[in-house]
This record gives structure tokens, sequence and C-alpha cells, in this order.
């Protein structure tokens, strides 16, 4: 069967400064499929996520060439706003951010810069977003309190939740477990295996056994170079290139 | 051995030597306000508060001196605050690094040290001469306003750098808007230092005498500017009067320099009690702005 492919990146380059980042990068990604992008540090697959929704554009000196199309639109073309975009390609990063305000607040700011501000419609989502992040339960009774107040692996539900609050249809995970626990590292990756019914994923880890448990495909990349992209069973029994054995074995990395 | 044995002297006697210098700087000003509350309080009181100044030292007061530094604060603060704050988030959060704002940056550094005088001069040239405003309020705001302008961006640029550039991403990455990141989220998270950066500078600009008097602000003021809300018993009874601004003023630290220059005995205590009231509102705001700054110590 034929997958329909949502994001497509094309002969990506990027640079910091003078120094390149990533390679002449080229990768289908498939809908409603989690695709794990993996790699020792320094290989670009941070860099490479943060392309898909144009987050390096806040930092300076910081410079793409290619093309990343999703759903045929290239997020790279002139006349593409990227904060509309933006709403469509949600984002959990490494380390938990929420914002310094209540756990309700947080769910429900995306909606509100939406300008919506009907109360119900808005407990509603805030309420769905939570559920939907495995968290309703432990937060119900304090959804006033800080978000600051929580623990890192809830607090990390709550940047999930908040994400998912404004219907996103591709959610980019950056190494979302590093900052956690064990414990917590499991019901994110539980979690992630959740959302794939609805929402495409890409998940960005250096931890192959998490890309092992959570993706459907897995781009392998190596010093900017996509060294090999293909099924997740395909890439961790057989795979073709030496250099990715060599780091499913340990052996770098 | 021996060497370590004379790095541990050191260590000794540097401990010492700071201690020292900790000290003198607390115990002079000790010293200076225990005076000066000695020499002062007997003539403080709602009395001193109350009256105009006086041709006798028993009978004259600070009336028009607070009333004055409250007007000129004002005055200060509604131009200062706004565009100190607009200029501070522009810079911080709007413009590009290129050479032309690393110039900006650097000069309004430098401003920030300029000495206060120099605005005085500035402001006879600009607002008196040039734009007619006389001894006013309005011109002696302003030209408080200029001084502190540069404290303020500088502190709200810090403010605004000290939000983690996390809670822009997170902002960015659910679809917001640059000016939606800044209104929601890093100004609200950085407005408690921006206060105290706008309270600090505020309490800088209270004690200011040098540039005000370079203007000449009278010394002797046996009146209030124009009061703006007025009462009168004909329709529509509410008689609102921007007249106060282009009245003549004086303040605080005027009325107690003049003091100091005069001959007689009892000028010096009256002198004594101004610099009484006029450092307990500095402490007062200083206060607060540290009380603002440890509440808001946080968290991320």
């Amino acid at each position: 069967m034929e997958q329909e492919i949502i994001i497509q990146i094309k002969d990506a380059n990027s640079f910091y400064g003078a120094k390149q980042i990533l390679k002449n990068v080229t990768l289908n990604i498939p809908a409603q499929t989690v695709t794990a992008l993996m790699g020792p540090s320094g290989c670009g697959k941070s860099t490479l996520i943060r392309c898909l929704n144009r987050m390096n554009d806040l930092v300076p000196r910081f410079r793409f060439e290619g093309n990343v199309l999703y759903k045929g639109i290239d997020l790279y073309g002139k006349d593409v706003d990227i904060t509309d975009l933006r709403r469509e390609i949600g984002m959990v990063f490494q380390k938990p951010n929420p914002f310094p305000k209540s756990i309700y607040e947080n769910v429900a700011y995306g909606i509100r810069i939406q300008g919506i501000a009907n109360r119900e419609f808005i407990d509603g989502i805030v309420e769905e977003s939570l559920k939907r992040a495995a968290l309703w339960d432990e937060v119900k009774d304090r959804l006033h309190e800080s978000a600051l107040s929580l623990s890192g692996g809830q607090q990390q539900r709550i940047c999930i939740a908040r994400a998912l609050a404004v219907k996103p249809h591709v959610i980019l995970f950056d190494e979302p477990c590093s900052a956690l626990d064990p414990i917590a590292t499991a019901k994110i990756e539980e979690l992630i295996t959740d959302l794939k019914n609805n929402y495409t994923i890409i998940v960005v880890t250096h931890n192959t056994a998490q890309a092992a448990r959570v993706s459907d495909f897995t781009a392998f990349l190596y010093l900017g170079d996509l060294i090999e992209y293909g099924p997740t069973a395909k890439i961790f029994t057989v795979p073709q290139d030496k250099r990715t054995e060599e780091y499913l074995t340990g052996k770098f990395g | 051995m021996s060497s370590r044995r004379l790095d541990k002297k050191i260590d000794a006697a540097f401990k010492f030597v700071g201690l020292a210098a900790t000290l003198f700087g607390l115990v002079v000003l000790a010293a200076l306000v225990i005076d000066v509350v000695s020499d002062g309080h007997q003539r403080l009181g709602w009395d001193f508060l109350t009256s105009y100044p006086s041709r006798k030292p028993e009978q004259a007061g600070i009336f028009s001196a607070w009333v004055g530094t409250l007007w000129i604060m004002i005055t200060t603060a509604i131009f200062a605050i706004p565009l100190g704050i607009g200029s501070g988030i522009y810079l911080e959060e709007y413009a590009k690094r290129n050479r032309w704002t690393d110039f900006i940056e650097i000069n309004i550094a430098n401003l920030a040290g300029v000495p206060s005088i120099i605005y005085g001069i500035l402001g006879l040239g600009l607002f008196i001469r040039m734009m007619h405003l006389d001894r006013s309020v309005l011109a002696g705001g302003l030209i408080l306003a200029l001084l502190i302008l540069p404290v303020i961006i500088l502190s709200t640029r810090e403010a605004l750098r000290s939000v983690p550039s996390s809670i822009r991403e997170a902002s960015y990455a659910l679809g917001a808007t640059k000016w939606q990141t800044v209104r929601h989220q890093v100004l609200p998270a950085g407005f408690g230092n921006i206060l105290t950066g706008v309270i600090l500078a505020m309490s800088r600009a209270i004690g200011e005498t040098a540039p005000l008097i370079t203007i000449g602000a009278l010394t002797y003021i046996p009146f209030l500017p124009t009061n703006p809300v007025a009462f009168n018993k004909e329709i529509p009874y509410i008689h609102l009067s921007l007249q106060g601004f282009l009245d003549p003023f004086t303040v605080l630290p005027i009325q107690i320099f003049n003091w100091v220059s005069r001959p007689q005995k009892g000028f010096l205590v009256d002198a004594a009690a101004g610099i009484i009231v006029l450092l307990t509102i500095t402490l007062a705001m200083n206060a607060i702005a540290i009380y603002l700054r440890y509440k808001n110590q946080k968290r991320w």
C-alpha cells in the first residue's frame, strides 16, 4: 500500500555562519506514521527537524537552502506565512518549556491567539487536549495552578497538550525525553505511539532503542548527511550502510 | 609548601581588606544619616510638609517643593516610561543585529553615563530657548525624562534578555506572531524586572538638582502648579486644566540646595529635615524595587 507523503524535504542544505550543518538531505515523510531522525550529537538531526517549522529562522546567522514541501506548499516559499503553517505543524522541545502561567493558560494560549474567546469552547479544548496528553486525571483539580509546579514529565505532557490544542496535523518532537527520567520517558513514548493514529509524528532522538520502540520509519543522519532511510524494522535488522550498523551496535555515538 | 602558606595568608588578608572596604561605605553613610537626622528631626512634622518657603526658617516648609517633585516625577514618567520601554522592546525583540543597531546600542550605553548637567544645558537650549516652554514643569520633566531614558531602555533590554528563548520558541511554535509573543509571553515574564529598572531610574531622577538649576528652576515658589482638576458651582462642575504643566516649579533637592546656601543657622535645620524627607522617598522607592526583584526571581 502506497502511503501518502505529507512532508517532502528536497536538497536541504543549511549553514550556521560559514559552517555547513545539513548536506543535501532529501527525505519523504509519510502521513500518520512515526518517523525517527536518529544520529549522534552534531549530526544535524535537530537542525533538520527545526527546518520543518522554520524554528531556525530565529537563530541569527542561520541560512537554509532547498525546499521543504508540506502538503505541496513550500514552507520556504516567498508568499508563505509561516505563523499560519506553524499551527498545522506543532512542536515539542527538548527541555520542557511551559509558559510561566497556569496549566489552563498554557493549553489555552494557542487558541486564544487565534482570536477565540468563547469560554466554553476553550474549556472543551483544554480538557480534550489534556486527556489526549494523558494528563487530565493528574491535573483536573488544579488547572489554575502554575504549570511550573508540575514535575518534568508532567511539564512535557503539558507541552504536548499545548501543541495538540491547536489541532496540528504534524507534531515535531525534538528529543522530548532527554531531560526526563525512565518512567516519564516511557509515558511520553506510549503517548507518541497513541498519537500516531491521528497525527504525523517526527521524533528526533540519539537513543537507538527509543527509535526502535516508537517509530515506523527511521532516518539515520551522520555529520549532516542522510546515510540511510527506511522502515525501522529494516534499518535495525539489515542496515545497508556500514556506518548505520556501527552506530546501532554502539561502535560510536 | 611555603608558597601555599603565602596563598593562604593572602586569602585571609583579602578577606579583611574586603570587609574593611565594605564597612567603610556603610559607616560613612550611617554617619551622614545620623548627622542629618539629629539636625533635622525637630523640624519634621505636618507643619513642615504643608508650609511654603519663608524668610523665617522656623516657618519655612517644603509644601511647594514636594508637590513640585510629584509634578515633575509624573511628567517624567509620562514621557520616559513609554518611550524607554518601547525602545527597549524594539531593540531587543525586533531590530536586526547589524552595525547600525550596534551603533545605537553603544550610544545609548554612553548616554546613560553622561553627566546630568549636560542634559540641563541641552534642555535649556531645546525646551526653553527653542520651544519656549519657559521654566515650566513640562520643561523640567522632559529634561529628567531624557536623562533617565537610556537607563530605562537598558534595563528593559536586560529584563527581556533574561526571558529564556525557549519561551519565545514555544509561543512561535503555536503559530503566534512576534507581537503576540512579546505581548503575551515575553513582556509579562520580564515585567517585574522592567518595573524594577523603571523605579530605580525614577529614584535617580527624584534626586537630580543640576539639570533643573541649569534651566533656572526657581528656589522661592510660594505657590503650587495649577491644580489639574478644579471644582466649581457651575455646569459642568469639574474643570480640567493642563495649565499646571506650564507653571513654574521647585523641587525638593533645589529647595534643600537653597537652604544650605543660606547663612542663617535655622535654614540648615530646614535643609536637614528636607533631606530626611527626600532620603525617605528614595529609600522607599529602592525598597519597592528590591522587593519586586526578589519576588520575580524565578523559576525557569
